[in-house]
């Protein structure tokens, strides 16, 4: 931090300030490959854990597209049925873990210190060890497929005893979920410690962003969850080969604790991939309304109360392994509350778009297009935590239809809503305008005829997971089929969108946004390599 | 639990899809034949009225704003950002909905729930990847089968037309009286699998190493199809679950004839096979149940199944492979290969596959003959 003056000088200047940024520097700064290696500073490992996430959402999209084509129509066509699982299994170990996860850091390291006006992270040399963990992590998944007997085919959720059965593909599997959660915890220390030391004199906790609250909410359940999923594989590796028995009968084990485990962290791992998105719907409707955000401490609240209850909800996974009446009504009791601070948040972003002064460019097109949507994945919850119903449609597509609302029109849309909205303060240049319009209506458009018929499928009594079905599930499948591969090819639209804002466009302005507030506006874009030199002071 | 709106909601939708009746529903659960299903239904029905009432609401206030609040048409931003009576109203105002949403579903909770006094109870079995029913208890103790799916693989592979029930028929149905309170057990043989008959609102997990329980009275003779829906391995999609609910009279006549059959087993065993009666039923047994892993080659699959033509096992001493077939094997093919334990099957079927496969392919054991009364010694 000692070439404050250095960047001081380059921070005006152009695009390719990154470059200069280090040439300018006394002392050689490694350039090429090794400068993306060593460094250790929030933007650039911001931008590699993007760049990362987006890498495994192509290939987790492309084991979609796999699942989708055989769908295609009834009957066996390209796969066999143990490759089918395995698809399944590996589409969402890699867009969970591989895809979500690491792009929701990768905004963290971005947009935290610019949003609390601080220099950098706090540990800044354990950043760059958390994001380099990422690739060899999925290194191991991708190569599970090349290993005997292929990648796990025990679905995402791993249970047991299936899991005992499966080839080295499942250790490697393993392996990859300890290092990525290892990698996740070091992430979610180093965010806390920033948000709780390093904010600008004067932001008290309840003047912080919102962004930055979601993520020190979701950072405190990451900590909390992540060891137990590592509890969980660890007691699955020895049972595999150790000869443990923690979840098979016969040795005095449960297979049904492993499910108990995994949802205990399950559970608040979807609030884990929803919050952060909250945060990031919460800058960008008050930026294009032209009004500041409705019931700011109100949203803290009802973070902070989704966080909590998140621990208590788990087994709502689990209505039909036999629980007993009163741990059903529990279960199904605490679901349903999580619907009142959910509730809650909906209406303030509706009360903030409320006689605002509204323009829809592509950001805000993305944040009511999640509303709206999200909204609609909430209602299905809804439906899937009283119990008697979910006895119906658990295991089956309504249930694929239901957390696809929530992930796909949840997180993802509004990443792509923030990935816009800061794009030009992270290039320096403004994105193309119809394209992003491009992106957003054939997405939105395609996700629906993706997704709206498979909670008729549901309905109608069609399993999740199968690689054939019966005739009379036929055409909502073929439909289905043609949504995915439209929604798989529209996303190309975004990344020709990013690459071409990167490359150059017209310059961003500082403040970008006309009704943009906070921190970030009042750097340059894009902002000085080391972004708060001096301390803003905050009223 | 009456709901009017059920009917018109029902029928708006039967008249989407064509007005159809004969056919299984399309956009809505199957036709309920119990009074659980039934329930589940009206409180689905109802779930959505209330729901797509406040997502009118809410969606009307967001477009209208969306069309009114727009800096294009001159709208200037107002500045209000809190309200403490409109954020306690949005709060305590759903609450009241959910707890009307919630109390409702508790019944039925607890009528799901209550397996207590049944006239008939059956075990069923989830095997990789197929089902076993036992009647344990109530008119027809003592019957025991194996229901596996029979639909054809060329129909699976493309090579003939599929039929109507295409991977929900099965070779033997789950035979139950009508008006009759069913209880079933539910556990399994090697993974989890679970139990499911949309009609009858039943669903229930089946562990291994566990009984759990659930209960359906069927109120309406037929045939009713289901299938596992916890993903068991690779032939998950093919392990169909299929009902036959009759008459009381009828059930009476089935079960008769199932109990001389199980004697005709009985007897069946304790004689004398020859090796071509045995290869003939070897063959039968073999497809149903070991090609599944084994392949109808006998070859097995890379790195999953091993091969059973040239295995030391089956060329090797006769009494390994009865009891390798009987308790199944962990471990020795792949570090995490599971044989499962086959002894569900007759004395009659095991000593028939293993005979078939000692002589099939190019196998030739020297103890190419394998009785059912050794198996029987060997349990
Ligand atoms: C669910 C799949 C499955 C089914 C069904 C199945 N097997 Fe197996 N079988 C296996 C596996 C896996 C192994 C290897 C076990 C091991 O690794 O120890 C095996 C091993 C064997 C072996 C020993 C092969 C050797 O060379 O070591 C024989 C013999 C055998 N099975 C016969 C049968 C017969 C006969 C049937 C039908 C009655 C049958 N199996 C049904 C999966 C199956
Ligand atoms: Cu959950
Ligand atoms: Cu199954």
């Amino acid at each position: 931090m000692a070439h404050s003056t250095a960047d001081a000088a380059v921070a005006g200047h152009a695009h390719d300030h990154h470059d200069h940024a280090h040439d300018d520097h006394a002392h050689a700064a490694p350039s090429g490959f090794m400068r993306w290696l060593t460094t250790t500073n929030h933007k650039d490992i911001g931008t590699m854990y993007l760049w990362f996430s987006l890498t495994m959402f192509f290939v987790g999209g492309v084991l979609a597209l796999g699942i989708r084509a055989e769908l295609f129509k009834p009957g066996l066509q390209l796969w066999h049925p143990e490759f089918f699982n395995q698809l399944t299994t590996m589409h969402g170990l890699i867009m969970v873990f591989g895809a979500i996860m690491p792009a929701f850091v990768g905004f963290a390291n971005w947009l935290v210190p610019l949003q609390i006006g601080a220099p950098d992270m706090a540990f800044a040399r354990m950043n760059n060890w958390s994001f380099w963990l990422l690739p060899p992590a999925a290194t191991l998944l991708v190569v599970s497929f090349f290993v005997p007997g292929g990648a796990t085919a025990a679905g995402w959720t791993l249970y047991a005893p299936l899991t005992t059965q499966m080839g080295p593909g499942m250790d490697l599997a393993i392996f990859a979920l300890h290092i990525l959660g290892a990698s996740s915890i070091m992430g979610s220390i180093n965010i806390v410690v920033t948000i709780l030391n390093m904010r600008a004199p004067g932001m008290t906790l309840m003047k912080m962003p919102m962004f930055v609250w979601t993520w020190l909410i979701t950072a405190y359940l990451l900590i909390a969850v992540m060891p137990v999923l590592a509890g969980a594989i660890t007691m699955t590796l020895t049972d595999r080969h150790f000869g443990t028995a923690f979840f098979n009968a016969a040795g005095g084990g449960d297979p049904v604790m492993f499910q108990h485990v995994f949802w205990f962290f399950g559970h608040p791992e979807v609030y884990i991939m929803i919050l952060p998105a909250f945060g990031i719907v919460s800058h960008v409707i008050p930026a294009f309304a032209r009004k500041p955000l409705f019931g700011y401490s109100s949203m803290v609240y009802a973070t902070s109360s989704i966080a909590i209850l998140s621990f208590i909800v788990w087994a709502h996974h689990m209505f039909v392994v036999g629980m007993p009446a009163a741990g059903v009504l529990f279960f199904m009791y605490a679901t349903v509350l999580i619907a009142v601070p959910t509730g809650v948040k909906v209406f303030n972003w509706l009360a903030t778009m409320w006689r605002g002064s509204m323009t829809f460019e592509t950001p805000m097109l993305f944040a009511v297009g999640f509303l709206f949507v999200f909204t609609m994945g909430g209602f299905t919850g809804l439906i899937c935590a009283i119990a008697p119903i979910d006895l119906q449609i658990q295991d089956t597509y309504y249930v694929v239809a239901h957390f696809h609302y929530v992930l796909v029109a949840g997180s993802l849309f509004a990443m792509f809503s923030g990935a816009y909205f800061w794009l030009p303060k992270w290039t320096g240049h403004m994105y193309d305008e119809t394209l992003g319009k491009w992106h957003f209506w054939l997405s939105i458009i395609f996700f629906n005829v993706t997704f709206f018929p498979m909670h008729f499928l549901g309905l109608a009594g069609m399993p999740r997971r199968i690689p054939d079905y019966n005739i009379q599930f036929a055409d909502f499948n073929m439909l289905a089929t043609i949504g995915a591969f439209g929604f798989g090819l529209s996303q190309l639209v975004f990344l020709y969108t990013v690459l071409k804002c990167i490359r150059g466009g017209e310059k961003a302005t500082a403040q970008v946004w006309e009704g943009a507030e906070g921190l970030e506006w009042t750097l340059s874009s894009p902002p000085p390599y080391h972004s708060f030199e001096v301390p803003p002071q905050v009223k | 639990m009456k709901h009017p709106c059920r009917s018109l909601l029902g029928s708006v939708l039967a008249l989407a899809a064509g007005g159809a009746m004969a056919e299984p529903a399309k956009y809505l659960f199957q036709p309920p034949v119990t009074i659980i299903a039934r329930d589940i239904y009206d409180l689905h029905t109802a779930m959505m009225w209330i729901i797509t009432g406040i997502f009118v609401v809410v969606f009307g206030v967001m477009f209208y704003s969306i069309w009114k609040h727009r800096k294009s048409v001159g709208h200037k931003a107002a500045h209000f950002h809190e309200s403490t009576a409109v954020e306690i109203a949005w709060t305590i105002v759903p609450m009241i909905i959910l707890v009307g949403m919630a109390f409702p579903a508790t019944s039925v909770v607890l009528a799901y729930k209550d397996t207590s006094n049944p006239d008939l109870t059956i075990k069923a079995t989830g095997y990789q990847w197929k089902w076993g029913y036992d009647y344990i208890n109530g008119e027809g103790a003592g019957i025991s089968m194996l229901s596996s799916m029979t639909t054809p693989r060329e129909q699976i592979e493309g090579d003939a037309p599929k039929g109507e029930f295409y991977l929900r028929e099965v070779d033997n149905m789950l035979t139950v009286p009508v008006n009759k309170k069913v209880r079933i057990l539910t556990t399994a043989n090697d993974v989890i699998h679970s139990f499911w008959v949309p009609e009858f609102g039943v669903k229930q997990d089946a562990i291994p190493g566990f009984v759990r329980d659930t209960w359906f009275r069927a109120e309406k003779e037929g045939i009713y199809r289901g299938q596992c829906v916890e993903l068991c391995g690779k032939d998950h999609g093919f392990m169909p679950i299929v009902v036959n609910v009759l008459s009381g009279e009828k059930y009476t006549a089935w079960v008769a004839e199932h109990q001389k059959a199980a004697v005709a087993t009985a007897d069946e065993a304790a004689r004398e096979w020859t090796k071509e009666e045995l290869l003939a039923r070897g063959e039968k047994v073999y497809a149903a149940v070991c090609a599944a892993c084994h392949q109808p080659t006998g070859q097995g699959l890379a790195n999953a199944f091993p091969a059973l033509v040239g295995s030391k096992v089956v060329q090797g001493p006769a009494s390994e492979q009865v009891k390798l077939v009987l308790n199944g094997r962990k471990g020795g093919f792949m570090p995490t290969s599971q044989m499962p334990a086959q002894a569900m099957l007759s004395d009659t079927d095991i000593a028939a596959a293993i005979t078939y496969t000692r002589n099939a392919w190019s196998n030739h054991a020297d103890e190419g003959l394998v009785q059912p009364s050794v198996v029987k010694a060997a349990r």
